[in-house]
């Protein structure tokens, strides 16, 4: 008796003794992005033994089955259930850039397309209105994916190419491209494409004009034929005096 | 004859581990484990045949789930029998007949589960790397041979590199370890007072789940304003006895990309061997009154 209530008050004593090392380690995992969290309410759309595996450390491998079961989905073209399985994977795994990338590839890319080839449904103004939906589906994933992971720039480009394929928004995607160009590990054309962008926008054409020509005078390297073409147009919509203009390929 | 008798030797103490190792490798389950965790984490690499960064993440989130849950279904099941069995065989009583301490004893066969769980995660470890490895070569080489810009495939290249092996995998597999030699060692502290190998390793499975919540208790505790004395006292004995497992569990964030610093790694490592300690030591206390 004596031996268990010592070993019960070691026990206490060491749990006293762990709590603010335990505690620290929390606060410190919280920035890293090593989140313990898990929202109670997908126990709902979880099954039981998925919901007992994402508890039990292995959210990644549930979050993994669930971006399977969202392919096969697709494969199908059952929407609905893609739109499930991804929002169950994000909420798994918010860091995974990937899920949030394919999630709104889906949406906005692919279930739209579908909605607009829609046979069974006869009214185009209804086709129409389930293809906005589902490009603002995709933004949403894409709003919270970058919510998520505000450091990471693929996002910042799955959304620009949003606004400028889906929405025709020129100035939203310029802006985004932007952002995304402004991160550490951004790919090398996204400020180039941030001008492209700028480019089409009414009103914003001097701007556009000077970071382009920025780009150009960059090297060699920027000089590509888009690039090129894009200054030229607006060397002509700017009325440039010839002797600042470029003098490279016509395009 | 030598009249000296020591009361704590390392000799005594490494000829128990090598004989609860030796008699561990024979284990029909350890082989079985290892072998399927094995297989799992090769056959990993042709689970998911998407783009490469899908690729690259179902692998890294497979086989680090694998060496995870492998190392601590090993730690549980393999520490569980140790002393019911040799209890059972009667081999205790032969070892402990002779001048050996029963700490000395204790700490013999925690060892060499150690030792066993050491070899385990180095070899499925070695075998995750090297199939990482060997894909990010693969699509290194393919990616090298596509027609494309320099600039183009400098984007690409990095890209690859990115998703594929990168260098905080080895601090969180050896996370992993620390992790299953903790579960070891409460498993060893549970079965000296459990009477079956069957109730330690069900009473372990509990305090599995239990340890992955058991942040979510104590941030309620310490945080939370409301909740009568009932729910209070019970989160603070949640949080106070049982150990939060959460710190080890670091593959959902590598596999997302997160980086391991330093200073957290040394400090979630030392709790580790902290807890390692103190239920070995917990363990010599219980064992030291259990009659035989």
């Amino acid at each position: 008796m004596i031996r268990s209530i010592l070993v019960f008050l070691i026990v206490l004593v060491f749990g006293v003794i762990k709590l603010p090392i335990e505690r620290n380690l929390f606060v410190v995992r919280r920035p890293l992005h090593f989140r313990d969290e898990l929202n109670l309410n997908f126990r709902e759309q979880l099954s039981q033994l998925g919901f007992i595996a994402a508890l039990s450390g292995f959210r990644s491998i549930v979050a993994d089955v669930l971006f399977i079961q969202a392919n096969v989905a697709w494969g199908r073209a059952e929407w609905g259930r893609v739109l499930l399985f991804f929002r169950q994977a994000t909420a798994l795994q918010p860091r995974a850039i990937l899920f949030w990338d394919m999630a709104a590839w889906h949406m906005a890319w692919n279930a739209s397309a579908a909605a607009m080839n829609d046979r069974a449904q006869p009214r185009l103004a209804l086709r129409i209105k389930a293809q906005r939906e589902f490009f603002a589906l995709g933004q949403d994933f894409l709003e919270r994916g970058i919510e998520n992971n505000p450091e990471k720039p693929r996002l910042y480009e799955t959304l620009a190419r949003l606004y400028k394929e889906k929405y025709n928004d020129h100035e939203r995607a310029s802006e985004f491209f932007a952002k995304a160009a402004a991160l550490p590990d951004a790919m090398s054309y996204d400020q180039r494409f941030s001008a492209y962008e700028l480019s089409y926008v009414e009103g914003r054409e001097r701007q556009a004009y000077e970071r382009l020509r920025r780009l150009y005078d960059a090297g060699e390297n920027e000089r590509l034929p888009t690039l090129i073409a894009r200054l030229k147009f607006l060397e002509d919509k700017l009325d440039i005096p010839d002797d600042q203009r470029i003098h490279g390929p016509e395009n | 004859m030598n009249s000296r008798h020591r009361r704590f030797s390392f000799v005594r103490v490494l000829a128990i581990t090598t004989n609860t190792f030796t008699e561990l490798t024979r284990l029909k389950v350890f082989h079985v484990l290892l072998i399927f965790a094995l297989l799992l984490i090769g056959s990993s690499v042709f689970m998911a045949r998407f783009s490469f960064q899908e690729e690259f993440q179902i692998l890294k989130d497979v086989a680090l789930g694998a060496v995870s849950i492998f190392t601590s279904l090993l730690a549980i099941v393999a520490t569980a029998r140790l002393i019911p069995q040799d209890i059972e065989d009667r081999t205790i009583y032969t070892v402990l007949a002779k001048p050996v301490a029963r700490f000395e004893y204790l700490m013999g066969k925690l060892a060499g589960v150690l030792l066993l769980l050491a070899i385990g995660t180095l070899l499925m470890g070695a075998m995750f790397l090297i199939v990482l490895y060997a894909r990010e070569q693969t699509l290194l080489h393919e990616t090298a041979r596509q027609t494309m810009s320099p600039e183009q495939l400098d984007d690409a290249l990095r890209a690859v590199r990115a998703s594929a092996l990168n260098a905080d995998i080895v601090p969180c597999i050896a996370l992993i370890y620390i992790k299953a030699c903790l579960l070891g060692a409460l498993t060893l502290f549970v079965s000296t007072f459990a009477t079956t190998s069957v109730f330690t390793t069900v009473v372990m499975v509990f305090i599995y789940f239990i340890g992955h919540l058991q942040a979510t208790a104590r941030e309620y505790w310490l945080q939370q304003d409301g909740g009568g004395w009932i729910t209070r006292t019970f989160l603070a004995l949640v949080a106070l006895i049982f150990p939060d497992l959460q710190p080890f569990n670091l593959v959902d964030g590598i596999v997302a990309g997160a980086a391991i610093p330093l200073a957290f790694f040394v400090e979630t490592a030392a709790l580790g061997i902290f807890y390692v300690a103190i239920y070995t030591l917990l363990a010599g206390v219980v064992f030291y009154g259990k009659e035989l």
